[in-house]
């Protein structure tokens, strides 16, 4: 199983641009895996340091986690201000706080324009980037969240971080 | 096991959805349909799939695509299942006789009684389009299912 859509300019990417290895995420904020896994992509990101790029894709699973997509939304409306990562760190510090009055409180502490973030929870331009997000996870055999890609294939072990680690350190020699 | 072969006809069936409906396969004459057997209700790998093709069901339904689930669990524990995890879809129940469907379709575990993971695609003819056999532990995902559909789309 491999990654069917390359990281490319739509993305959210953290780390260095010619770093070796990428680490891309399909993730959902209200999922409790995934909030698990955040600590230990920081060990890694830690490690790694520039050997390593981060990648965040939304895989909300809206019938399971009744906020995610509006969470998911929030997101990436704050990335319309350039605030995505300042979103994502709120959000996982605050899961499973993701009521709209929630998401309006962090965005306001993020510093953001709000009447342009409230426009842009609901445009269609945020919705069909979380669901081409999505879908570009079905494509590539995402079951589940979080589903890590590391170099564009499926990692499938624990997401531990000794396992991460390791797998990354493998990476970065190829 | 393996899966039945592609160009076969896949057998017809008549499972029970609610207490007192069925649903036959040959209802979906004319539409392509997802069959997705799976060991049981409630257990947590089975959650993931039934809850993941819940969430893909809008781009199944841009197939004209029907989703039935099937396991050889009771009506009512389908419908508490289905309940707890806001399924839209059907899902089936292949109990009396315990998994005859499953079977048919060799997606049946013997040693453990129940379905395998097992997924297929039956074009609008009726025929196996395509066919998949899950090691038991392992979510498939939706990879395989959007690209049958897109093998027989007209």
């Amino acid at each position: 199983m491999s990654l069917t859509v390359p990281v490319g300019e739509i993305d959210h990417i953290q780390g260095k641009e010619n770093a070796p290895v990428t680490l891309v995420e399909y993730g959902d904020f209200e999922c409790p895996y995934c909030l698990e896994a955040r600590s230990v992509i920081e060990t890694v990101k830690r490690t790694e340091g520039d050997k390593l790029k981060f990648v965040f894709r939304n895989f909300p699973l809206s019938q399971v986690h009744l906020h995610a997509l509006h969470a998911a939304y929030a997101a990436e409306a704050a990335a319309k201000q350039g605030k995505f990562w300042g979103m994502h760190d709120l959000l996982f510090d605050n899961q499973p706080a993701f009521e709209d009055g929630d998401l309006t409180t962090y965005a306001q502490n993020l510093g953001l324009d709000m009447q342009q973030f409230t426009e842009d929870m609901k445009s269609e331009e945020i919705a069909k980037k979380v669901k081409d997000d999505f879908l570009s996870g079905v494509k590539s055999g995402v079951n589940g969240t979080p589903t890590f890609f590391i170099n564009g294939v499926h990692f499938n072990q624990p997401s531990e971080a000794e396992f991460l680690q390791e797998a990354i350190e493998s990476a970065a020699k190829n | 096991m393996k899966p039945l072969e592609k160009g076969t006809k896949a057998p017809d069936f008549s499972l029970k959805v609610t207490p007192d409906q069925t649903v036959c396969l040959s209802d979906f004459l004319g539409r392509p349909v997802i069959l997705a057997f799976y060991p049981a209700d409630f257990s947590p790998v089975c959650g993931d799939e039934m809850s993941l093709y819940n969430e893909i069901l809008p781009e199944f339904k841009k197939y004209n695509a029907e989703l039935l689930g099937i396991s050889v669990d009771n009506v009512w524990s389908h419908l508490a299942f289905a309940k707890e995890k806001n399924l839209h879809f059907p899902i089936l129940s292949d109990f009396n006789p315990k998994g005859e469907v499953s079977k048919l379709y060799n997606a049946y575990n013997e040693k453990d009684g129940v379905s395998e993971r097992a997924l297929y695609v039956v074009d609008r003819k009726g025929k196996i389009a395509w066919g998949y056999i899950s090691p038991i532990g392992i979510n498939p995902g939706a990879d395989g299912i959007l690209e049958a559909l897109e093998g027989i789309k007209q």
